[in-house]
Parts: C-alpha cells; sequence; structure tokens
C-alpha cells in the first residue's frame, strides 16, 4: 500500500521558529508553571476523518453547552420554592391567582424579562434537541458497529448519558410547577407508589410528606441544576476522552486501514468545522426559541389537583413510558391483603429497565455470540451486518409504536379514530410488528449485499439496453472502478462460532457444552444468509466473464436508441452514449 | 322513557332558576313555520312530534326526543350546522349551517313549545356592558379558573379540543361564537354534560366565555403556537423540523466541496 | 470519480490471501478546490466569508435595538399578532450566531487547506513492558503496605469504612414523615357539605339537572366565618385537594345499579365520586352523559357512574371510590363520612 500520494502539511516550505511575539511570551509564561506544550503537541494536528454522520454527536454536545448557557441565566430569575404567594404580574388572565412562587417567577420571566421568554424556549428546544441527537448517534454508532471493542466502555457511557438526560429533562419542566408537568408529577407519584414494599415509603419521602407538598420542586431544582449536570459533565468528559484516546472511527476506504486515520487536523479544520457547528446549532436554537412557541405555561395555569387537560403528554422523550402506560391492562394482583400494581409497576418501572438494559448489553452480547475479540476501528455499513441492523429496525419499531401510543388521544382526534381501537391495536402491534420489521429489514440488507457482490463480479448497470442480431435484449455492465470495488470489498468476512460437539476421547462432553452448542446457534442464526464478499478466484472468474462479454459488445459501441442497428444505417464511428 | 322526561322537564320548570333574560316566542305562527321546517328536515330522524325514532328492534335511537331540550339546544345543534345531521354515527361534525338565522328561530321556538327546556339566552347574558375594566379582568381570571377546572379535561387548556371514547370527540372552541358556547353548556348537546344554571350560574358561564374570548385575542407571545395541542406538535417540530435542520447542516459541513480538474500553478 | 472505463481495473493480488479479493489502492490523488486555483475565486470565497461575519455583527446590534425598542410587561408590543420581543430577540440573536457557524464552516471549506493527512494509530491496550513494570510496582507497594500479611488489619479497616456508608443512609430518615394512615383518609367528614369548586358555593339538590356533571370540592377548603372551617395553609390545601376533590353527576335514579351497601349512597339521581383516577391519580371529568361513562384524560381508563365506579376499559385496576352523600336539613348536599377506601393510586399496602 502507497502512501505517497498524502501530504502532511499543505505548507510549500518547513515551518521555522519565530522570535517570539507578545502572545507569545504570555503563553511562555503559562507554559513554564504548566507544561502545556507537550501536551499540545500530540493534540493539535491530530487527525480526525470527515462524515456527516460523525457529527451527530456534536449535535448532543453543543446542545448541551446551549442548555448550560441558558440555563445558568434562567438560574438568575427563577425561584425554585413552593411557597403560596398572589400573583400580581402583567399577565392578565392570572392576576390575583395564588400559586407557587415557582409558577409565579416562571411568569415573570415569561412576562416581565426582556429576553426571558425568549431564554425559556431555548432552554426547551435545545433539550428536545439534545436528547434526540443523543439518541440519533446512538443509532449511528450502533448501526456502524463503533461500539465494538476497544469502545464498549464509551457506549454504556452513551447510554448513561441518555438515561440522565431523560431524568434531567424531566425534572427541568416540572420546575415551573405548572398544570400540564404537575400532572406528570402526581403520575409519577403514583409510578413511586406501586413499588412493592417500599412503595408508599418512597412516595412520601420524594415529596416530603403527602403530594404534593412543598419539597419536590426544591428538591427537583437540586437536582437538575447541581447534581445532574455534574454527572452530565463528568460522563461527557470522559466519553470525549476516550474518542480522543482511542481516536475516531473511520470508514473503510482507498488508504485506509485498521491502525490509521485519515482526515483532517484538528487545528485549523475541525476547530473551524466543530467550532462552526456550534454556532449553528446555538443559531438555529435561537431561531427555534424566537419562532417557536414552546411550553406556554400560562396557558396552562399553576398545578392544581382538580384541574387537568385533555391532551395531557409529557414532553417527547417520556413518550415511551407514556405509551407503555396507556396501553398496559388493568392487571393488579391482591394476596394476603397487598396489592401488587402490574398495571403500573411493569410499564413504569420494570419495561424501562429492561429494554434499557438491553441496549446497554448489546456489545458484549454481540462480542460472545460472535466470538469477535479483535480490535475494530473501520466501519461496518449496515447491510453489512444484517442481524444487527434488523435488530435496531425492530426496536425503533417498538419505539415509535410505543409513542403513537402515548398520543393516541391526539391520533384519535386528528384521524377520527376511535380511542379503544388505537390502544387495543397497540397492544398486540407491539409483539406482532417487530419481528415482520426485523424479518424484512434483514432480507433487505441481505439483498443489498447480494447487489454489491453482482456489483462487484458483473459490473455496474449502464442503462444502456444492446439487443443482438437474435433479438435478445441485454443491459450493459460496465465494470467499476478500482477505489469503488476497495470499498465494496473492504470488510470482514463473517465466522460462525463453532463450539459445539466438543467430547473428549471417551465421549464425554465439555462441562460448559450447553452454554456453547447455544452460542454457536445464535452465531448461526446471526450469520446465516449474509453474503459475503467474493474471493480473489471468484473475482478473477468475474473478470474473465466480464472482459468476454466485452468482446462480444465490440462491435456494438453506439448509443443504443436502436435505429443505428436495423442494419440500414452504417455504424461507423458511432459514440456511446454518455460519453467518456 | 317520555314519561320520564316530561318528568324532569317539569321538575326543571318547577326547581330551576330562572334561566337568563332570554324569553321564548310564543308567537304561534312563529311556532307554526317551526313546525313546517321541521316536518322536512328534522322529523325523519326525531319524528313528526318530535318524539324520537327508534330502530326497529327497538333498542337503538335514529334519533332522540326533542320534548325538553329547549330553544337553547335548537339553536346551538342547527346554528352550528351540526344539524341536520348527514348521517347516524358516533358524532356529528360542525359542518355548514343549513338555515337562517330566522329558520333557525322557528325551529327553537316550535321545540320550544313541545316542552319546557332551556331558553336562547340573551346576549345581555354574557355581555360586558357596564362592567368596569377591573371587574372584567376580574371575571377573565374568574372564568380561566372556572374553564380549567370543568372544561379543559375535555376540549384542552386553550379549548382546541380532545378525544372521548369511541371515536367521539370534544369540540375545538376556537371558532365557536360567544352564544353557542352558552347554549352547549346550557344543553348539554350528544355527550357532552350539562351545565345546568344551577351547575355554573349565568355569571360563571359568561366569566368562561370572557376567558376563552381573552386567550383567543392574546398575542403569541412566543412565536407560533403549532396547533395549540402540547409536546406532541412540540416532539415533532423538534425532530422534524429542529433536528432535520441541523443533519442537513451536517451533511453540508462534511460534503465534498467542488473540485476541479484543473492543477494548480506555483506563481 | 470516474466509473466509465474502458479497460478493467488491475487487481493486486500480490500477496493477498485468498479472502481479500482486492488490495487497498492507497489514498485518491489530491485534486483542488477552484479556490486553490483561482485568485478570483479565493478572493469571492473571502469576501462571502467576510459578508456572512458582517451579516452576523449587523444582527447583534439589531438585538441590542429590539431589546431596547420593544416592551414586554403590562403593555407588550405586539406585531402581527406576535410577542414582538421574543420574535425580535430571537431573530436576531439566531442570525447573528448561524451567520458566524455558517461563516467559519465557509471559511473551512472554501479556504482552509484540504489535503487528507494520515495519522497512525496506537492500541488502546499499554505495552508489555509497561504492564510488567505496573505490577511490579504495584505488587512492592501492596508488599511494603503490609496489607496482604495483615489480614485483621485489613478486615477491621474494611468494616470500618464500610460502616461510613450507614449515616449516609440513616441521615436521609427526616425526608418525609412516615406514611402511616394517611393515604386511608382524607378531609371528608360526617356532615361536611360539598361546594361547587372555585366559588365555593354550597350545592342544593334542586340545583342539579339530570345530565349535570359538577367539579366539587369538601367545604373545609373555602373556610370562612359562617361555615367556621380553620384556615388552610397553600400547601395542606393542595394536598387536601389531592384527595378530596369530587364530581357529582345527576341521572335518572333508575340507572344506578348500586352495590350492596350503597342503595342510599345517592341522593335522587345525585352521585358523588372521587375525582381522582385510581391509575396514578389524575383527577377526571370527562363525563359522556348518555352513557354516563367517565374517561380519564391521562391513560384513558374508563369508569361507569352508574355502576359503582367501575373499570370499563384502560388501565386502571380498581373502581372509581365513591363518596355517600345525603342532603342536610336545607336541603345541601353533604357526604355521610368518609371515603371507605383510600382515594387514589393503589400501593403495596392497601387492601
Amino acid at each position: 500500500m502507497s502512501f505517497d500520494k498524502v501530504a502532511n502539511t499543505n505548507a510549500k516550505t518547513a515551518a521555522t521558529a519565530r522570535k517570539p511575539s507578545r502572545g507569545a511570551a504570555a503563553v511562555e509564561w503559562a507554559d513554564d508553571r504548566l507544561g502545556l506544550a507537550t501536551l499540545a503537541k500530540k493534540q493539535l494536528r491530530k487527525v480526525f476523518p470527515d462524515h456527516w454522520s460523525f457529527m451527530l454527536g456534536e449535535i448532543a454536545l453543543w446542545s448541551f453547552v446551549v442548555l448550560l448557557v441558558t440555563g445558568v441565566f434562567l438560574t438568575l430569575w427563577f425561584k425554585p420554592s413552593m411557597a403560596e404567594v398572589e400573583y400580581m404580574g402583567s399577565y392578565d388572565q392570572l392576576r390575583g391567582i395564588h400559586m407557587s412562587e415557582a409558577y409565579a417567577s416562571t411568569l415573570d420571566i415569561s412576562f416581565d424579562v426582556r429576553g426571558g421568554l425568549l431564554l425559556r424556549q431555548m432552554h426547551h428546544w435545545s433539550a428536545m434537541l439534545f436528547i434526540a441527537a443523543m439518541l440519533v448517534h446512538m443509532m449511528r454508532v450502533f448501526l456502524t458497529g463503533a461500539f465494538r471493542k476497544p469502545r464498549e466502555l464509551n457506549w454504556i457511557i452513551g447510554g448513561t448519558l441518555i438515561l440522565l438526560g431523560i431524568v434531567e429533562g424531566f425534572a427541568g419542566y416540572s420546575l415551573p410547577d405548572d398544570l400540564l408537568s404537575g400532572t406528570g408529577l402526581r403520575i409519577a407519584d403514583g409510578l413511586v407508589k406501586a413499588t412493592p414494599v417500599l412503595g408508599s415509603y418512597m412516595s412520601f419521602f420524594m415529596f416530603g410528606g403527602e403530594f404534593p407538598g412543598d419539597d419536590i420542586i426544591p428538591r427537583l431544582y437540586t437536582v437538575h441544576v447541581l447534581l445532574i449536570p455534574a454527572l452530565l459533565l463528568a460522563l461527557i468528559g470522559a466519553h470525549m476522552l476516550l474518542l480522543v484516546y482511542h481516536k475516531h472511527t473511520q470508514w473503510p476506504g482507498p488508504g485506509r486501514t485498521n491502525d490509521n486515520v485519515v482526515g483532517y487536523p484538528l487545528l485549523p479544520v475541525y476547530m473551524a468545522k466543530a467550532g462552526g457547528f456550534f454556532f449553528i446549532v446555538f443559531g438555529v436554537t435561537a431561531l427555534m426559541g424566537g419562532l417557536l412557541s414552546i411550553n406556554p405555561v400560562w396557558k396552562y395555569g399553576p398545578y392544581d389537583p382538580s384541574k387537568v387537560t385533555a391532551g395531557s403528554q409529557p414532553d417527547w422523550y417520556m413518550g415511551i413510558a407514556e405509551g407503555l402506560l396507556r396501553i398496559m391492562p388493568g392487571w393488579e394482583t391482591h394476596i394476603w391483603g397487598k396489592t401488587i400494581s402490574w398495571n403500573v409497576f411493569l410499564p413504569g418501572q420494570i419495561a424501562p429497565i429492561v429494554l434499557l438494559t438491553m441496549v446497554l448489553a448489546w456489545p458484549f452480547l454481540e462480542a460472545w455470540v460472535t466470538g469477535d475479540k479483535r480490535v475494530h476501528h473501520l466501519l461496518q455499513r449496515p447491510r453489512n451486518a444484517p442481524t444487527r441492523t434488523a435488530f435496531l429496525a425492530a426496536m425503533i419499531t417498538v419505539y415509535g409504536l410505543l409513542w403513537a401510543a402515548g398520543g393516541n388521544d391526539i391520533l384519535a382526534v386528528k384521524f377520527h379514530q376511535s380511542l379503544e381501537m388505537i390502544s387495543y391495536f397497540m397492544r398486540g402491534a407491539i409483539f406482532v410488528i417487530p419481528p415482520i420489521v426485523f424479518v424484512i429489514t434483514r432480507r433487505w440488507c441481505i439483498s443489498l449485499q447480494r447487489h454489491d457482490n453482482e456489483t462487484l463480479l458483473h459490473g455496474y448497470e449502464t442503462g444502456v439496453i444492446m439487443r443482438s442480431p437474435e433479438g435478445g435484449y441485454t443491459e450493459r455492465h460496465l465494470p467499476v472502478n478500482e477505489e469503488r470495488a476497495y470499498k465494496l470489498t473492504a470488510r470482514d468476512r463473517d465466522e460462525v462460532y463453532d463450539g459445539a460437539g466438543e467430547t473428549d476421547a471417551n465421549g464425554v462432553a465439555a462441562p460448559d457444552s450447553r452454554v456453547k452448542r447455544l452460542r454457536s446457534r445464535l452465531s448461526t442464526a446471526m450469520f446465516v444468509n449474509n453474503v459475503q464478499k467474493p474471493t480473489v478466484e471468484e473475482l478473477e472468474d468475474g473478470h474473465h466473464h466480464a472482459e468476454h462479454e466485452l468482446e462480444l459488445e465490440e462491435g456494438l459501441d453506439h448509443s443504443a436508441d436502436g435505429h443505428q442497428f436495423d442494419g440500414r444505417h452504417s455504424i461507423e464511428g458511432e459514440p456511446l452514449r454518455g460519453g467518456h | 322513557m317520555l314519561i320520564g322526561l316530561l318528568l324532569t322537564g317539569g321538575l326543571y320548570a318547577a326547581f330551576a332558576p330562572a334561566s337568563g333574560a332570554g324569553e321564548q316566542q310564543d308567537d304561534a305562527s312563529q311556532v307554526a313555520e317551526g313546525r313546517k321546517l321541521f316536518l322536512v328536515g328534522c322529523a325523519f330522524c326525531h319524528g313528526q312530534n318530535g318524539e324520537g325514532v327508534l330502530t326497529a328492534d327497538g333498542k337503538q335511537q335514529l334519533g332522540p326526543t326533542l320534548a325538553g331540550v329547549g330553544a337553547a339546544a335548537v339553536d346551538f345543534q342547527v346554528g352550528t350546522g351540526r344539524m341536520p345531521a348527514v348521517q347516524p354515527g358516533a358524532q356529528f361534525p360542525a359542518k355548514r349551517v343549513q338555515y337562517t338565522q330566522e329558520e333557525i328561530d322557528a325551529l327553537a321556538a316550535y321545540v320550544a313549545s313541545l316542552a319546557p327546556g332551556p331558553a336562547i339566552p340573551a346576549e345581555s347574558d354574557y355581555s360586558t356592558d357596564g362592567m368596569t375594566d377591573q371587574e372584567k379582568e376580574e371575571a377573565i381570571v374568574r372564568g380561566g379558573q372556572i374553564f380549567l377546572t370543568n372544561c379543559s379535561a375535555c376540549h384542552n387548556f386553550e379549548g382546541s379540543g380532545g378525544a372521548m371514547p369511541n371515536g367521539k370527540m370534544a369540540a375545538s372552541l376556537r371558532n365557536a361564537s360567544e352564544r353557542h358556547i352558552y347554549e352547549a353548556m346550557l344543553s348539554g348537546p350528544g355527550e357532552m354534560d350539562v351545565f345546568s344554571n344551577g351547575n355554573l350560574t349565568p355569571d360563571e358561564k359568561r366569566d368562561v366565555i370572557l376567558y376563552l374570548q381573552s386567550i383567543k385575542e392574546a398575542p403569541k407571545y412566543g412565536g407560533f403556537s403549532m396547533g395549540g395541542i402540547g409536546p406532541v406538535s412540540e416532539g415533532m417540530f423538534a425532530w422534524l423540523g429542529g433536528m432535520g435542520v441541523l443533519v442537513g447542516f451536517a451533511v453540508w459541513i462534511a460534503a465534498h466541496t467542488t473540485r476541479t480538474s484543473k492543477e494548480k500553478v506555483d506563481a | 470519480m470516474s466509473d466509465n472505463q474502458d479497460t478493467l481495473p488491475e487487481i493486486s493480488t500480490n500477496g493477498l490471501p485468498a479472502e481479500e479479493p482486492i488490495a487497498n489502492p492507497g489514498l485518491p490523488a489530491h485534486t483542488w478546490r477552484p479556490t486553490d486555483i483561482d485568485p478570483a475565486a479565493e478572493k469571492r470565497a473571502e469576501r462571502q466569508v467576510a459578508a456572512l461575519f458582517g451579516i452576523s455583527m449587523i444582527s447583534t446590534v439589531l438585538f441590542v435595538v429590539a431589546f431596547f425598542a420593544f416592551k414586554v410587561g403590562d403593555e407588550p408590543t405586539v406585531v402581527g399578532g406576535f410577542g414582538a420581543s421574543t420574535v425580535a430577540l430571537g431573530l436576531t440573536f439566531g442570525i447573528a450566531l448561524l451567520a458566524i457557524g455558517v461563516g467559519v464552516i465557509q471559511w473551512a471549506r472554501k479556504l482552509m487547506g484540504d489535503h487528507e493527512i494520515v495519522e497512525m494509530r496506537h492500541p488502546a491496550s499499554s505495552s508489555p513492558e509497561d504492564r510488567e513494570v505496573t505490577l511490579t510496582q504495584l505488587a512492592q507497594g501492596l508488599d511494603e503496605s503490609g496489607i496482604g500479611r495483615r489480614p485483621l488489619v485489613r478486615n477491621t479497616l474494611l468494616g470500618a469504612v464500610g460502616l461510613l456508608g450507614v449515616p449516609m443512609i440513616v441521615a436521609l430518615r427526616d425526608l418525609g414523615p412516615l406514611p402511616g394512615d394517611k393515604l386511608y383518609h382524607t378531609i371528608w367528614t360526617k356532615g361536611m357539605r360539598v361546594v361547587r369548586d372555585v366559588v365555593g358555593t354550597p350545592i342544593h339538590v334542586s340545583d342539579l339537572q339530570i345530565g349535570d356533571l359538577l367539579n366539587g370540592e369538601p367545604e373545609a377548603l373555602f373556610p370562612s366565618e359562617e361555615n367556621g372551617y380553620p384556615e388552610l395553609s397553600g400547601v395542606d390545601s393542595q394536598i387536601a385537594k389531592s384527595k378530596g376533590a369530587v364530581i357529582l353527576h345527576r341521572m335518572e335514579p333508575s340507572e344506578i345499579t348500586p352495590s350492596k351497601g350503597r342503595e342510599n349512597w345517592s341522593v335522587q339521581g345525585i352521585v358523588a365520586f372521587s375525582k381522582i383516577c385510581t391509575h396514578v391519580g389524575c383527577p377526571i371529568s370527562l363525563n359522556e352523559q348518555q352513557s354516563h361513562h367517565l374517561l380519564c384524560p391521562c391513560h384513558q381508563s374508563t369508569f361507569d357512574l352508574a355502576d359503582n365506579g367501575r373499570v370499563l376499559f384502560g388501565p386502571a385496576a380498581r373502581s372509581l371510590p365513591q363518596l355517600p352523600i345525603e342532603v342536610d336539613d336545607e336541603g345541601y348536599l353533604v357526604a355521610q363520612s368518609d371515603f371507605t377506601e383510600p382515594v387514589g393510586p393503589s400501593f403495596w399496602e392497601r387492601d
């Protein structure tokens, strides 16, 4: 593999050390004390590969920064207290109403602080984008296999970040103590009460007594402003540190191997691209905050346990839990004078834990099934891991169906359907539709693999139709160029793990042979029907075949609208349609 | 059932407080006019004398009896176009109004003549004439609290409407007129409960109407409201609008920029 | 990338295993951008970037102008039906930021050097030598500490440090009171009047007609001189409401099918039920007049008001608690007693 086409720098002459300017003197002062140059020398020109899908995590990162900045501003005016006050601010429709200080201060921010409503809306929009971006980034990492060794820990950190982000969001939108979020807190209290044995104690400890009490908002404030941001910052720091240490993964292609990174240097290109993207994320959030009204708490009114609005939904990232709660049948068990509320406990506590565990454990499961202990820095195209891609498609289906179930009343109104029918449908759909999606997606990936192989062996379809003198129609195929051909073959072959049938000389099966047999069966199931890339022999065969075809088509190198070949025209020097 | 309804109407007439300043038109010619219109447009489902029509097995109603529903119900149903209904169903949507207001008044007078029922409110019942600004503001505030206690559970926090069981829905209040809102509360159309004047007094009904008006006229403080149905549309915009735009930018940032096949000439 | 070729690409299979059909062709040749070649294009790109930064500066100034020009508060500036301050501040701030971002990106794409650079990776694991040295150091250090040879010291240390977790957990005890029997009672007592929510007026039997749905509260939540109930703080009022809110519905007396013992819990067809859903506690008042089915807006649990609040559909498992009511000597509706079962969501100790 030759690298003589690679440039290490864009300059034409070597850089020279210059006499220190004033700025440089300051840097020297710092370096004398901190030794920064040693640290910086490796990082300044660090290479990052370039692809749009690598920027999805950045959306999350910059949204987090926006959250921090707007959040700090909001804390200057927000009062996290449930003390009762009489509202005397500018919003006429609530003047004189008794409400908590938290709600009153939110109204003040919205109506009496210039830029306050903009800050509130920016904060809320960027929270939504933060979690959405984390999810999309997670899906990209999953689909491309970027969670494989050595990045399993980063995957776990990422999953934890998503969980923390969701809790943080819930705490955040509950702070204004408005009707909609207060209803959400009521539901949270119900969820907590349904915990077996400890439920009522947990509920009383959380709320400082009976619901709603006057402790929950200040406590959520501490969680939202101090505890979880600290955890988020620490975990994001660890996430980034691992990324810098392992270097970013890259797509396979010409010049790219498992042992190098090809791309652009941090200074100046990635500082510019990442820094510029920060401003773009901030700017888009500001535009959304100014133009799109979100969480209009003044219309909901202050929280009152006897008031509610139709269409009570939590923010979108809680929609899954909401959907689960809505479609769950009303099952409760009464034994020995105690109640187990399956209808709340299962969807509210068990199901999210199960789903999260499945997601977090995937890298280890996959590694166990495939027996793959190699280090991977090259990404896989989703089609080349059909079972994994199909699994994600099925999970996304479950997610989407539960989302829809969480908004079943909105769906009923907008599409003129029966509310009950939607719920009944969803109860069955979340079990029936995902396996179907799984099967379809897997077949689709395999057929894409087949198409890739055909491209490699027979060339790409030119769209030029040839008609032979006997009257048969064929499509002209031309070979793909080397770069593209390499990209199509730059992947591993799947090896089925074969650990079954280990017996010793006396025919006694090995002690963990059952586990090994299960593993082998799973491994087979994972790779069954995957189409492997062609071997050298197959490729050479394909090329010979192509050469033969080219010979046959030699005399037919003409544009194929057909007229030229009716036997009455000269076919001398007819150019190929499309040109060279 | 007819006896039961007549009893109810009688009880109502005996015990209910005066239902506002609306007068029942006793004009016999108006009633006759109304009967003529009724026979053409309403009797098919509601019976020749407004007694209601049952299906052949006697188990379901084609159209309920109109004895005791009152002029208010007629003015509401016909005035919002819900009646005449096009086909039987879970719920009758508001549609194009088929009758002129005169005709509606005549129909109302006829139905009111069948049995006593809630009357069409007079405009003074829900107007703010004679109220000081302070009183108006207090009325709006109180109306908001009453609305959020009694109405938003079905109609949503700003009257955008909501889902009810089995394909029915609580209508959007955005384009409803004040009189029709009053009448709906008074007459409890379809599956909507009744909010009689013993439940919500006429003043309280007026307060609710004032509140709805005030939030309709309020400026959009924070920008476009995206349908006024809360987090569902907000989430949709966050994904489609926000993430879509940002991912679009990401694609642009990492895309190959224009290339030329010319070679660089070192100056 | 040109896909059209007259000849087949070379397949270099030298030294490759049979499974690797095509060798890595190496980095493609660098192609230039128009801005690298053409000084006019370069100047144009520079001007574009500078213009974008200029737009940002203008937008920032407009932000400051809008901040002071558009009013909020009692008389907010309204333009086109929108709150002008928020919209203008958002637009100007957004454009200011976006322009910087787009400008920097454009600079990177068009003007910064874009040769692809190769950097070699290093293995994530430490080298075997490092591992050995570290292990040796670890062993030496542990040996010098003697912790391996002194199990008594080690175990008591672990015990002492482990126990330190206990004060931290115990200190959380006063997060809240114990539930006791608070969840079993509400503020309702015998003889307490039902009043209308928000306005607080008591309800006479004749006030309600068939089909009426009234949102009610216990009179204790509206203390006054007349009724003599003690003042309630805001918090206590909210807590009382979260269990005491009720709905009254009047239907034909013949439609009600009371279970045993509940025959006298209704008054002339008026029934009173808890407004708090038994699923997770949302207040319910979506009632269908004709079928007397009560629907909770949160998760669509549906209850039958004529049949003791029985669950008809949805995730609720328990029927809605009914408040036994009667008429006092002035004809006003009063409670006969507190609810006979806990109100609201289920919990472990219940039942």
